[in-house]
């Protein structure tokens, strides 16, 4: 099967900035894709290389196995969701939506009622009157999504689509947009520097840095399984523990990550201490809710511990020891 | 839903879609296209016309056969300093600078009350109430005041009416800014030059103390100081750059007028005039042409000390 | 703002209140007067005041063909210069703020020269130039003279307005299929649709007004400005005078106003630039 999205050694330097340096990447037809990495880690240039406002400088782009560099965006079956929505402030909702079908020609009879159509689709069926100005954050967001899909692209970009929308919003739209997604088929491609947006929505996750992908894989994979430090440094909130640690506690001598509710801790030492089992010292706790973060420290090494809430109150200066499975301590690419 | 729809779509018929394709994949092309017409308008025909100007300023005057002789000489420019010339220079500065400090004491209360007090509609009535002045008519304004410092004018019923007529006479006393009536004074003309350039002195200025926060002079009262040290400590310096851009407007403006003075004044020239007298009657274009070289190193040196006072940001 | 309202700041000193309004008054009286002259009787002075009214003088004024030549010659000069300003202001905006580029400084100086050097320069500068290359004096001088500094004021309004237009509207367009001559009729034009209007009227109120460098572009023919100057120093028709100025002043005092409206949410008339 032909990929959605195929990148060939793609680079775009801008001066001296290299935000895509080589980049490989393939993304498949019916996938939900997220691109995560820190600003300026290249993935919006990505993104843009896709829709067509950006050329790359050397690499070959396909979309749907037809060479795309050099195609303008306008004839590009791709639409974007644009970070800032980008809305037509001197058009009605419903014109918005309709103005992608314009374009192509199509009636203003049938234009009309696919937008409604799509407007009911993002649960805004009755907006369509309204001016973008009169419209909410979150509405907007919807328009500009209903705006995409209405032309039925081949693959949809999402430009960091729910940075703007509070907490509560952005949990609902994460759901909306999945569903979305599962419903319509359509290949999404999301830019996003959330990681738990990245882990929660995306069939699989690209992560960028400094113009590169580290690693590419399932959100579980690049969970449990990061690549380089820096992955684990960016994704979650691992243990990232020096080479001697790693080669310590059974694992060769590289940097390792250890997940912080992958460790158990215990407050008498646990009988015949294994590989996998350290004397430390409490140094602080930190109240989230439904977990407690544990600051500890052992072999002159800190780890962060998440234990569920309900366990026993520990306090700083407390001994305790800490015990994990040995297949935990996922020992990464990174060196001494 | 449509999968098979292509993910490329073909070339769109037509002139207009191969050329916007066209230019598309060439936007240095397109910038070059949008760049050539005023380009050449303002780069060629205008800067073009200036440099000519500029190119005259180097030649001379035959004074027997009263032709332009076209060899580079300096003798043009040796020419202005020669007292009659300079003169004429040192009297058309002098009066930009003064009405210039006069504009801007006018206009301070004016921008300081739009700035920190007008709110709402108060706020654009203020704005239309410079506005509508400085766009009207320029000669609309000069006229006016033909008709208010004519004898039989507004300004002299008025003294005669308030029995101050004695004053007017002693101000029209004074020798050199005085004169035998309002309008054929220096007086006049300063007031007519404040009147018609004030607006110009007002915007940048209220723009200006615009930007300074609110937060600010509130810190400052807190401080202990006074509404005069606020003012001159705090917001003063912060309203500078306002206050130079402004300034720009009322000098050069003033350097380069020559009809207000040819119509409220004595018949002392000022740049503008010698500039017109030169090239027109006199047929002098070198030195009409160094003449308009005073007024733009002046205001090039001035604008040169505005840019390093950051004044260029409240234009 | 709510600490502007309670508070020390936010009372005005009287001082302040009282300065600020003997200088809008300053600014406004003379306008004024030139109202009530329209109407006066009195023929052979500037006589204050008015011995009585009547509005005799506009049937005459009307009547005189010096002046509606006048009139109309400054009616078809301000409208070609304005329609070549917003020709070449638009492009010059759109370049300057769509594009990085080299030498864009550069540009903004270009087009703010001819009106921050005095009118004198550009008038003499572009007299020479006509003499040098053996232009006759014609409509089309005027009208190239007005242009160049009429560019400004449409380039001022527009960049403002493009500053204030997110620049993805743009790629929007372009990603839901628009080419770039669409992307320019349906979403940069009708977005930049106010502004270029705005700034057309300031344009056509500039040129309308505009006499130093008319004074030497126009030679023998006379905009209404031109004729109201020959007046000014040689005072024939004083009714006829004072009545043109009123109409002078209230046919730029409507485009201003309709600028002002048109462009008052957000970016401030680009008044600046006489």
């Amino acid at each position: 099967m032909t990929a959605a999205v195929l990148f060939q050694n793609v680079s775009r330097h801008f001066g001296r900035i290299r935000a895509v340096d080589g980049v490989d990447l393939e993304v498949a037809a019916g996938e939900f894709f997220a691109m995560l990495g820190p600003s300026g880690s290249g993935k919006t240039t990505c993104l843009r290389l896709i829709a067509g406002f950006e050329q790359p400088d050397t690499g070959h782009i396909e979309i749907f196995g037809e060479t795309a560099e050099g195609i303008p965006p306008y004839r590009r079956n791709v639409n974007t969701v644009f970070q800032d929505y980008a809305l037509f402030p001197h058009l009605s909702v419903l014109d918005n939506v309709a103005y992608g079908l314009r374009m192509r020609g199509i009636d203003k009879a049938a234009r009309r009622r696919e937008a409604a159509e799509a407007l009911a689709l993002v649960k805004l069926p009755d907006y369509g009157g309204r001016r973008p100005a009169q419209l909410s954050g979150g509405q907007r967001q919807r328009v500009a999504l209903a705006r995409a899909i209405v032309n039925k692209p081949r693959v949809l970009l999402l430009d960091e689509p729910l940075g703007a929308l509070d907490l509560k919003l952005r949990e609902q739209m994460q759901e909306e947009l999945k569903a979305l997604q599962q419903a319509l088929g359509i290949t999404f491609v999301f830019v996003t520097h959330d990681q738990g947006e990245a882990l929660s929505m995306a069939d699989r996750v690209a992560v960028f840095n400094e113009g590169r992908i580290v690693q590419v894989g399932a959100p579980a994979e690049i969970y449990r399984r990061p690549r380089t430090r820096f992955v684990a440094d960016f994704v979650g909130s691992s243990n990232v523990l020096p080479p001697e640690f790693t080669e310590r506690h059974g694992g060769g001598r590289r940097w390792s990550s250890l997940r912080p509710e992958a460790i158990v801790i215990a407050t008498a030492a646990p009988e015949g201490s294994g590989p996998g089992s350290l004397a430390a010292t409490v140094l602080a706790t930190y109240y989230h809710g439904a977990t407690t973060r544990i600051v500890a420290e052992a072999e002159m090494t800190r780890l962060n511990v998440l234990v569920p809430a309900s366990a026993g109150l520990l306090r700083p200066g407390d001994r305790v020891w800490l015990t994990w499975q040995p297949d935990d301590l996922h020992a990464m690419e990174d060196h001494a | 839903m449509s999968a098979a729809a292509e993910a490329i779509r073909p070339p769109r018929d037509g002139t207009l879609g191969r050329l916007s394709d066209f230019l598309w994949r060439r936007p240095g092309l397109f910038l070059l296209l949008m760049l050539t017409p005023p380009l050449l308008w303002l780069g060629i025909i205008y800067v073009g016309s200036l440099f000519a100007l500029l190119l005259q300023s180097f030649f001379s005057i035959d004074e027997f056969s009263g032709l332009i002789r076209h060899e580079f000489t300096l003798k043009t420019y040796a020419e202005l300093l020669r007292p009659s010339n300079f003169d004429i220079i040192v009297r058309t500065v002098s009066m930009a600078a003064v009405v210039t400090l006069a504009a801007g004491v006018i206009a301070l209360p004016i921008a300081y009350y739009a700035a920190r007090y007008a709110r709402g509609r108060w706020k654009a009535a203020f704005y239309l109430a410079v506005m509508l002045p400085l766009w009207s008519s320029y000669l609309v304004k000069v006229y006016a005041w033909k008709l208010i410092l004519a004898k039989e004018g507004i300004l002299n019923w008025l003294f005669a009416k308030l029995h101050l007529t004695w004053a007017l006479e002693a101000l029209l006393a004074i020798p050199v800014i005085g004169g035998n009536s309002l309008s054929v004074s220096y007086i006049g003309t300063f007031l007519v030059f404040v009147y018609v350039w004030l607006p110009f002195m007002i915007l940048p200025m209220q723009a200006a103390l615009e930007r300074v926060p609110g937060n600010l002079i509130e810190a400052s009262a807190d401080l202990g100081a006074g509404t005069g040290q606020t003012f001159r400590h705090v917001v003063f310096p912060l309203a500078l750059p306002g206050i130079i851009a402004g300034s720009i407007f009322t000098f050069s403006l003033t350097l380069g007028d020559y009809i207000i003075p040819q119509i409220v004044g004595s018949s002392r020239l000022f740049i503008g005039q010698a500039v017109y007298a030169h090239q027109g009657t006199a047929g002098n274009i070198p030195l009409a042409a160094a003449f308009t070289v005073v007024p733009i190193v002046i205001m090039g040196f001035y604008l040169w000390v505005a840019k390093r006072q950051g004044a260029f940001d409240a234009l | 703002m709510r600490s502007d309202r309670t508070g020390r700041s936010g009372r005005s000193p009287l001082m302040l209140k009282l300065a600020a309004g003997a200088g809008l008054l300053f600014l406004h009286l003379p306008i004024l007067i030139i109202f009530v002259y329209a109407f006066t009787t009195e023929e052979k002075s500037y006589q204050w005041p008015p011995p009585d009214l009547t509005v005799k003088w506009f049937a005459i004024a009307w009547e005189r063909p010096d002046v509606r030549d006048a009139l109309w010659l400054s009616v078809r000069t301000a409208a070609t210069a304005t329609a070549v300003a917003l020709v070449l202001g638009t492009l010059c905006a759109a370049a300057v703020s769509r594009t990085r580029f080299f030498g864009r400084e550069a540009i903004s100086l270009l087009v703010i020269l001819p009106i921050a050097l005095p009118g004198i320069i550009t008038g003499i500068a572009l007299r020479s130039a006509f003499s040098l290359a053996e232009i006759p004096f014609s409509f089309w001088t005027i009208v190239l003279g007005h242009a160049t500094f009429c560019v400004v004021i449409v380039y001022n309004n527009a960049v403002a307005r493009f500053r204030r237009t997110s620049g993805s509207l743009i790629e929007a367009s372009m990603d839901l299929g628009a080419n770039g001559f669409q992307t320019f009729a349906h979403v940069i034009l009708p977005n930049i649709g106010t502004a270029l209007l705005a700034g057309g009227m300031l344009a056509f109120a500039l040129s309308f007004d505009e006499v130093i460098v008319t004074t030497f572009t126009a030679g023998q023919q006379a905009t209404l400005p031109i004729w109201m100057l020959e007046e000014l120093v040689r005072p024939r028709q004083r009714p006829v005078t004072n009545v043109v100025a009123m109409l002078v002043v209230a046919v730029t005092f409507l485009p201003i106003l309709a600028a002002y409206y048109l462009t008052r949410d957000g970016d401030q008339v680009q008044g600046q630039g006489k």
